[in-house]
């Protein structure tokens, strides 16, 4: 026996604060790609990459809060899937910037805003699909 | 893409039952294209690994092509004419149309952007001094947008309406109200698909 899906208003906005994670990750990609292969200063890509993360780290905890009325099962099970693909994605990426000469700084940089990246839309895409599902009983 | 979940009706046109009830056995990611996709993405490998130029191009002008292409022509010739199909009909072919797309898309996506990056590395226009440079960073700037819209909206109310049609009694106000989004980005989208070619034709005519 399943009940129904929680109503919108008692769950955390984890869909817009991840939109606002993915547009705050490809700014930062932008400046970086616009100015590759020089050498620039990382301190605005660093600051947009510290928001993503406190930001998606904000909306693992918000979820986390909402333990008994959220469709987990349906939320790993698509969020697992959704993370394979974009791990995917996210390693074709990284390997053309090592491959290009990408090195030090710039590629820690690089990698952790993937990683925010590879993280952040499968949770996006997970938390749509079960915020529409039943509740299972714990 | 977008105008074909979003022309499928409005809020509280799907009945919870329709007349003529499409088959809710469909998969959401189709498995069958999966070992294609995997083809194609080693394929896009190798063409990075190599750094061949043919097929850098033919990765980047391919997969972007049909990303563009079936963006404009699903957004403004199958939209139009699912809306003016009956409420099962448009349902029949969302389910049949979207678990594809699941696939397609994302792939044309990543041999776009990998093999473009890689592409413009070869012929020399991610250096700042290349005249292509600031038509570079607007192509960014077009794709970025894009990306904001594609996966911050579209893909997660794809999802989510896939996953509803496949309830014993889908929710039709919820699935209209989804659908809505699509009406408003897919405009956005749209223009942006426009901008990018011709961005890409100024840069290739240099």
């Amino acid at each position: 026996m399943s009940t129904a899906p929680s109503p919108r208003a008692k769950l955390p906005p984890v869909d817009r604060v991840g939109a606002v994670v993915i547009a705050l990750v490809i700014a930062g990609g932008i400046d970086l790609g616009a100015h590759l292969p020089q050498k620039i200063s990382l301190a605005p890509v660093d600051l947009l990459l510290a928001a993503s993360i406190l930001l998606v780290a904000y909306n693992v905890v918000s979820l986390l809060r909402v333990r008994d009325r959220f469709a987990w099962r349906m939320f790993l099970r698509v969020g697992r899937w959704a993370l394979l693909a974009y791990l995917v994605i996210a390693g074709m990426l990284e390997y053309v910037f090592v491959l290009d000469g990408t090195r030090g700084s710039t590629l820690v940089v690089l990698t952790l805003m993937l990683a925010v990246f590879a993280v952040n839309i499968p949770m996006i895409l997970a938390y749509s699909v079960a915020r529409y599902q039943p509740v299972e009983p714990a | 893409m977008a105008e074909a979940i979003a022309e499928v009706g409005g809020p509280g046109s799907i009945p919870a039952r329709p007349a003529a009830e499409p088959s809710r056995d469909f998969q959401i990611i189709p498995i069958r294209g999966l070992p294609i996709v995997g083809v194609i993405l080693v394929g896009l490998v190798a063409a990075i690994a190599s750094n061949q130029l043919w097929a850098l191009d033919f990765f980047h002008v391919a997969a972007g092509g049909l990303w563009t292409g079936i963006d404009l022509f699903v957004g403004l010739i199958i939209g139009p004419i699912l809306g003016g199909m009956p409420v099962p009909a448009r349902v029949a072919f969302s389910t049949r149309f979207m678990p594809k797309m699941l696939l397609v898309m994302p792939t044309l996506v990543v041999c776009t952007l990998a093999a473009g990056w890689q592409l413009a590395r070869y012929v020399g226009n991610l250096t700042p001094a290349s005249p292509n440079h600031p038509w570079l960073v607007a192509s960014y700037i077009v794709v970025g947008v894009m990306a904001v819209i594609a996966l911050g909206v579209l893909e997660p109310a794809n999802l989510a309406v896939l996953f509803e049609l496949k309830k014993p009694n889908p929710n039709g106000e919820l699935i209209g109200r989804l659908m809505k989004r699509f009406v408003y980005s897919a405009g956005i989208t749209g223009l942006m698909q426009v901008a990018t070619l011709v961005i890409m034709t100024r840069v290739a005519s240099r």
